[in-house]
């Protein structure tokens, strides 16, 4: 019931966000199809902006997949996610999920295939995957759009948002499911 | 700080593959990497160009006054130096209500704008300013009510009931979220421009 509520929501969302805009801007009897394009032409500059910084970060994390070093590190921070109760299982899905989120989706769906979808494990990482973001993808995208490059204190405080969303599913979801 | 988890990214890996003597799969890496970045920012020129058009017509359709006025109260309290009325605030509010309702795509091109009109805001220049790594928090942490990528992941997998996470999740949320703001004004204060 609720999945179908929240699909629905999903499928409908965007088409009523544009029909209320046009509708909205006829409403106003703005022109329309001249604001459209006003706005739209902002769309390519601002993505070829980003190249620099998506071919930088993407070819490092590749690299450090590719290498192997990933693996290590999973295994190197074993015993801090052990002392949290986050499950050796899910261990590569917090490694990767500040770093790539195609790549963390593709290990949640791993992780699924193997524990299945409705142990705690697969809730766990469901819930990991849905309360956090790709922390560095972010970071990079929206400071990189607007030539920020000295960014404080935003990484470390994404990456510790992300330990504590991890934490919280581990702990929630043993609570509801557990 | 990026700079230097870049550095430590790329040199550990070079360190690692000399390590295991598996020097061959670098240069490779390297070049698919490159191309897909291209790829990634080629793929995002339809959607931003198509929703950058349609934010210029929610800004002229009086809909965004809807929504300033229902996240105003919050949004104020989060950003009490961006004007209340202006295109940093209406950019930011339409980034974290898409964000809230889950359209992840949506949002990207409306979070940009906001750090653009952020940008004019900052007299720091390449620095980012506090309103700005606020904003990053609060994106980077997640403020998905409605997982919808999550869910369809569950459904394909073969859960019973893929939505049986949403309340889970939204806990979760929470926790990461309230981490993050909270995390952003203790390290504020610590880490200077």
């Amino acid at each position: 019931m609720l999945f179908r509520a929240a699909t629905f929501v999903a499928v409908w969302l965007v088409p009523l966000l544009i029909a209320a805009a046009i509708i909205g801007s006829l409403r106003m009897r703005v022109n329309l199809f001249d604001r459209f394009i006003e706005g739209a032409r902002e769309g390519f500059a601002i993505s070829v902006r980003l190249i620099p910084y998506l071919v930088a970060m993407l070819v490092a994390i590749s690299l450090f997949q590719e290498s192997g070093a990933m693996e290590i590190l999973a295994r190197g921070l074993a015993p801090l996610l052990e002392r949290l109760k986050i499950p050796a299982e899910v261990l590569p899905l917090a490694v990767m999920r500040p770093l790539s989120g195609s790549a963390s989706l593709a290990i949640g769906v791993d992780i699924m295939s193997r524990q299945g979808a409705d142990t705690l494990i697969g809730r766990i990482a469901s819930t990991m995957i849905g309360s956090t973001e790709t922390t560095l993808y972010i970071l990079t995208v929206y400071f990189g759009a607007v030539g920020v490059y000295r960014s404080r204190h935003a990484l470390p405080t994404g990456l510790l948002a992300d330990l504590g969303g991890f934490v919280a599913a581990v702990v929630v979801c043993r609570l509801i499911f557990g | 700080m990026i700079g230097y988890l870049w550095a430590a990214l790329i040199l550990l890996s070079f360190l690692t593959a000399a390590m295991r003597g598996d020097m061959a799969v670098i240069t490779p890496a390297i070049f698919s990497a490159a191309e897909s970045g291209v790829k990634v920012a080629f793929g995002l020129i339809g959607t931003m160009t198509f929703w950058l058009g349609i934010m210029k017509l929610l800004e002229s359709s009086g809909i965004i006054k809807l929504l300033n006025r229902a996240l105003r109260p919050l949004a104020r309290l989060l950003f009490p130096k961006v004007p209340e009325e202006g295109p940093a605030m209406d950019a930011i509010l339409m980034n974290l209500s898409t964000n809230i309702l889950g359209l992840g795509n949506a949002a990207t091109p409306f979070g940009i704008k906001a750090m653009e009109e952020m940008q004019k805001l900052n007299p720091h220049g390449r620095t980012a300013s506090d309103e700005m790594c606020t904003f990053l928090a609060l994106n980077t942490s997640s403020i998905t009510l409605v997982p919808t990528t999550v869910m369809a992941l569950r459904a394909s997998a073969g859960a019973a009931n893929p939505a049986d996470i949403l309340g889970s999740t939204v806990l979760a949320t929470l926790c990461s979220t309230l981490v993050a703001l909270l995390m952003d004004r203790l390290l504020r204060k610590k880490v200077k421009r």
